[in-house]
């Protein structure tokens, strides 16, 4: 599903999608559906710029073994044409036992878990062939690999995942408690890494704005703080906590509900583009900021986290539509208004 | 496939290893009389084939093909290979309609879509016949949409379970149109692993050339990947995870693959495999390799069971991954696809509430949590459980799921369209 997201979405020129042993009927969707969605940059049916090498589960193993070569190669092929491709790999997991099962037959010696024991060097040859390149005639274009692993029970620690996390800089981990409470994407904040902030950081300050990358660390601090404090709570229950400390629980979930979430069947939400996630942020921080003010002048908690302006924030995603204008303005001020007055109150207590 | 002839009768086998100049056949039936002077073999150079017709609704198969109910062989110019072939994608058609199995927990929050696979994942002693058992009493297309019939494909499993589904088909008055594929637990293991093939045959004849919509249970998976372990170790196969073979996922897709629609056809094939969980344990191969080629799963819970909560589903980790194109506006309500997710959400955080509870007591919870385990409570015993015979329509299941879930604040509600909640909320 993420995948799938990510297929629509994600601002490439090209997108190679490899179903490696997927599943016949996800195929046909993404055959119904692409012809049906529009491409926002060129406006041509996103079935236009998409390729899709189709290897349900239940064909020839051989077949699924090739199948990641014959996309990465096509997606090679564009690069040099001087296009951005991207390449879904769905999922490399199957791919990884196409190789055992072929390994079996042929009677070779396994190692961890009934792998063969070139598993790591044939995972590092495809990841490797992601790169960015210039081309014969002078442009610049690239391949990016974004590969699925679905480790058996949800266990990072088998052989596929950890000898993929060798090879590549970043890595979204989906997490099953999320994925059970319906919390999509069910992407792990935790345990997700991108190596490529700091290079991206003088970008993201000049295409969206000064202060994203420490907006990113801010919140990133609190739900870091959150998930330590909610350790404390499945001890001794919320209550015993500080104002101060409940205040970060709060605010992680507004982070969590009101931002990291996304409801890929909602018009608005579906999409956000990266300005309105940054004053989606800002919004946040703002309330954070300010809210943390007026717990120190004995505002109680659960004022605040009753107050319409709470719901209003969590729902921002999707009544603010894309084009947003200035609702977002006008949400700030509602937070400043909200907050003096309500200092004001119970300072003259 | 081989014919045997041994005193005047014939026997079946399968090749089933080729080495230099030997062939190794084994045989379906059992070996007694069999001795190397007085037999002759015949290699037919084909697959397994069975003939089918329409005829077959309400007959009794061995595991390969062979009526078992007295009721003579079955006549018919078609014949087809047991082993099929995959399906291309571009030939499929997705599946949008669903299928309503009147039990509350599948209908509203795993709902089964036509062409589906959604296996159930059970331990032993759970009662996951008596679900498949109702499901096949229950379910229903929509009026005028064709034909609806099922196949049973039994493997390894007791006689008292089987027994038990013929007298439930019986009783419901259901049993002409059932074909029924039985390999029970004292029949022969090369039997079993075509005791599937040739019910999926029989699911796709009745599916593509008589255009009805089929739902075929298969019971017990997890016999039948004892079964092709079994005879991986006797061909002398490198093992792999457990010592189940190498190729199982490729040959559980190989099956599991067997369910959609194509086009040029109305009927479908939807598939519930029931698999028995060694020890509860979904991280096991079976279950694991399982859920990667279906479409999500029904998870049963031996907790809930032994709080007396029949169907005991354990929604947070089931999941049907095509119910969101088959409910909402135009097929179910509107409101459906933001209750399934709030009750999610919210069921999730009872079980951090009940946590919580079990080390402060309940007495020291917030009002809110209080809240939220009557939520809970009132969800298992009005929502989830209901009796064998109550049919409950999608309807009826969505209002229970209002009443219950008005027991929470009005904001607490994150995951359900405001609009909605206006409508519905009660109170």
């Amino acid at each position: 599903m993420t995948q799938h997201q990510l297929a629509k979405w994600s601002d490439a020129d090209i997108i190679v999608y490899i179903g490696c042993g997927e599943r016949g009927n996800e195929m046909t969707e993404v055959l119904e559906d692409f012809p049906k969605l529009i491409d926002p940059s060129s406006n041509l049916p996103l079935m236009n710029r998409t390729i899709l090498i189709a290897n349900t589960s239940n064909m020839p193993v051989a077949a699924r073994e090739a199948s990641i070569y014959t996309g990465i190669t096509i997606a090679e092929y564009f690069r040099d044409m001087g296009y951005n491709v991207a390449v879904m790999a769905d999922s490399t997991s199957r791919w990884a036992e196409a190789l055992r099962e072929i390994s079996g037959r042929l009677e070779e010696m396994p190692a961890e878990e009934g792998y063969p024991a070139y598993l790591p060097s044939r995972l590092a040859e495809f990841y490797e062939r992601a790169g960015y390149v210039k081309t014969l005639n002078d442009k610049e274009a690239s391949v990016t690999i974004i590969g699925a692993v679905s480790p058996a029970g949800g266990d990072f620690s088998e052989p596929v995942t950890q000898n993929t996390k060798r090879f590549v800089s970043a890595f979204l981990g989906l997490d099953r408690k999320l994925a059970y409470s319906r919390h999509y994407p069910a992407i792990n904040w935790l345990s997700s890494y991108s190596g490529y902030i700091t290079q991206l950081e003088d970008w993201y300050k000049q295409n969206v704005a000064e202060d994203m990358i420490f907006l990113r660390g801010e919140m990133m601090k609190i739900l870091q703080e959150e998930s330590k404090l909610q350790e404390t709570v499945k001890l001794v229950g919320e209550d015993v906590l500080p104002d101060q400390q409940r205040l970060i629980l709060e605010i992680a979930r507004l982070l969590k509900v009101g931002y990291l979430q996304q409801n890929a069947y909602h018009k608005e939400d579906t999409f956000v583009p990266l300005n309105k996630q940054y004053l989606m942020l800002k919004v946040i921080d703002n309330f954070y900021k300010l809210a943390k003010e007026a717990v120190k002048v004995g505002v109680p908690i659960s004022v605040i986290k009753t107050s319409d302006l709470f719901y209003k924030i969590i729902k921002m995603k999707y009544e603010i539509p894309s084009d947003f204008g200035r609702s977002f303005d006008e949400l700030m001020n509602d937070i400043s208004e909200y907050f003096s007055n309500l200092i004001r109150e119970y300072e003259g207590d | 496939m081989v014919e045997i002839k041994v005193q005047g009768k014939t026997k079946h086998g399968k090749v089933v290893q080729l080495n230099n100049h030997i062939a190794v056949v084994q045989v379906f039936e059992n070996t007694s009389g069999m001795s190397v002077n007085d037999i002759s073999i015949k290699f037919t150079g084909k697959p397994l084939e069975i003939k089918l017709s329409r005829e077959i609704l309400g007959r009794m198969f061995n595991g390969i093909g062979q009526p078992i109910d007295g009721g003579g062989p079955v006549f018919s110019g078609v014949k087809l290979d047991v082993n099929g072939s995959p399906i291309n994608p571009v030939a499929r058609r997705y599946p949008r309609n669903y299928i309503q199995t009147g039990i509350s927990a599948i209908d509203t929050l795993t709902t089964l879509i036509r062409g589906q696979k959604l296996p159930i994942f059970s331990g032993n002693g759970l009662p996951h016949n008596e679900i498949a058992a109702q499901i096949v009493k229950q379910a229903k297309v929509a009026e005028g949409e064709g034909e609806f019939a099922v196949v049973f494909a039994a493997m390894g499993i007791k006689h008292d379970d089987a027994h038990y589904f013929i007298k439930t088909f019986q009783d419901a008055g259901v049993l002409d149109k059932v074909v029924m594929f039985m390999n029970l637990a004292d029949d022969p293991v090369v039997e079993r692993i075509v005791t599937p093939r040739c019910a999926l045959t029989a699911a796709e004849y009745l599916a593509f050339y008589e255009n009805m919509h089929i739902l075929v249970i298969m019971t017990d998976i997890t016999s039948y990947c004892e079964a092709l372990r079994e005879i991986s170790a006797a061909r002398e196969e490198v093992p792999g995870r457990k010592g189940y073979p190498g190729y199982l996922y490729s040959d559980l897709a190989s099956l599991y693959e067997r369910a959609g629609m194509v086009e040029g056809s109305k009927g479908s094939i939807t598939q519930i495999p029931i698999l028995t969980m060694p020890n509860d344990d979904i991280t096991h191969p079976i279950p694991d390799l399982t859920g990667y080629i279906t479409e999500g799963q029904i998870v049963l819970s031996r907790e809930i069971y032994q709080r007396n909560i029949y169907p005991p589903i354990n929604i947070l980790p089931s999941l049907s991954r095509l119910m969101k194109d088959g409910i909402g506006k135009g097929y179910t309500r509107e409101d459906h696809p933001d209750v399934a997710n709030q009750l999610f959400s919210s069921y999730s955080r009872v079980q951090e509430v009940k946590a919580l509870s079990q080390v402060i007591g309940e007495d020291e919870l917030s009002e809110l949590d209080k809240k939220y385990l009557e939520f809970g409570n009132t969800f298992e015993y009005s929502f989830l459980k209901q009796g064998f015979d109550e049919e409950r329509d999608i309807n009826r299941s969505l209002e229970i799921a209002w009443d219950i879930l008005s027991i929470l604040p009005k904001n607490e509600l994150d995951r359900i369209n405001p609009k909605f909640v206006d409508e519905f909320y009660r109170g």
